[in-house]
């Protein structure tokens, strides 16, 4: 089984991931947890840089912290609520929740220790990773790439109307 | 390959807790969010690890990222006019179709 070793970054980025993760669901001010949200984006970034995919790397910083935690940050200022201490902000079924999701993760960790038989490729990764990215985009993946196009386009009409005022 | 798939289900239990513990309606977005990030490095680590002669991997995170996005703006917009009529983000205000 060919097994390659995560370097030191990869351990670095899993553990700002991991804890900055938690922070994100455990915080009790939302604007820390937008800002916890942001760091573990910029290390999934590092992680897709580990992984070989350096357009995906840029592309999540661009799309993830350049627009959806931007997003988010002005969802949580147009808003109130932030930060009182009196706002309970988790549900009562804590227990259960934290139950379910450590049965999920040790499960599942649990089944990719045991699964011996991975169809392992030893072929590396084409060079040059956006050129790559741009020619499958335009070839082979053309009625998703316009299909997704049109999904955006939805998505942006969608949100005008429904965050325009009504002009009663 | 192990420890990047660990990381991911792990990643994708902490949203998995965020989303069922939320009260603030901006806070289940965000767990939602680590949940896609988790099914990204997912995805790409198949691609290196599994099927590194095509980028098919790669290609797929780029439209999970895509509709992730489109997801948060739609859900945004969706939660200005939930603070807009209940004067408030919590996910218990929205109680209207719950039988």
């Amino acid at each position: 089984m060919m097994e390659s070793q995560p370097s030191i970054a990869f351990w670095l980025l899993a553990i700002v991931i991991l804890t900055s993760g938690f922070m994100v669901v455990s915080l009790r001010n939302i604007f820390h947890c937008a800002l916890n949200l942001i760091m573990c984006l910029f290390s999934v970034a590092g992680i897709f840089i580990l992984l070989g995919a350096e357009f995906l790397a840029a592309a999540q910083v661009l799309i993830y912290v350049g627009a959806v935690a931007i997003l988010m940050i002005f969802a949580i200022m147009l808003t109130s609520e932030i930060s009182n201490r009196r706002i309970v902000q988790t549900t009562e079924n804590k227990s259960v929740a934290l139950f379910i999701s450590v049965i999920f993760a040790l499960s599942s960790v649990f089944l990719i220790m045991g699964t011996k038989i991975w169809r392992m490729s030893d072929q590396a990764l084409p060079e040059n990773n956006t050129l790559t990215i741009g020619k499958y985009l335009m070839t082979e993946y053309m009625l998703p790439f316009e299909v997704v196009s049109v999904l955006l386009l939805a998505a942006m009409i969608g949100a005008i109307v429904l965050a325009r005022k009504e002009a009663s | 390959m192990f420890p990047y798939l660990a990381l991911a289900a792990i990643l994708f239990s902490i949203g998995i807790y965020g989303v069922m513990t939320r009260r603030n309606v901006i806070g289940i977005l965000m767990s939602l969010e680590l949940m896609f990030n988790a099914v990204n490095i997912n995805l790409v680590t198949f691609n290196k690890f599994i099927i590194a002669d095509g980028l098919s991997g790669q290609l797929f995170a780029v439209f999970v990222i895509v509709v992730a996005a489109a997801e948060a703006v739609v859900g945004l917009a969706i939660v200005l006019l939930i603070y807009r009529n209940w004067r408030g983000i919590k996910s218990d205000y929205v109680n209207v179709m719950k039988w």
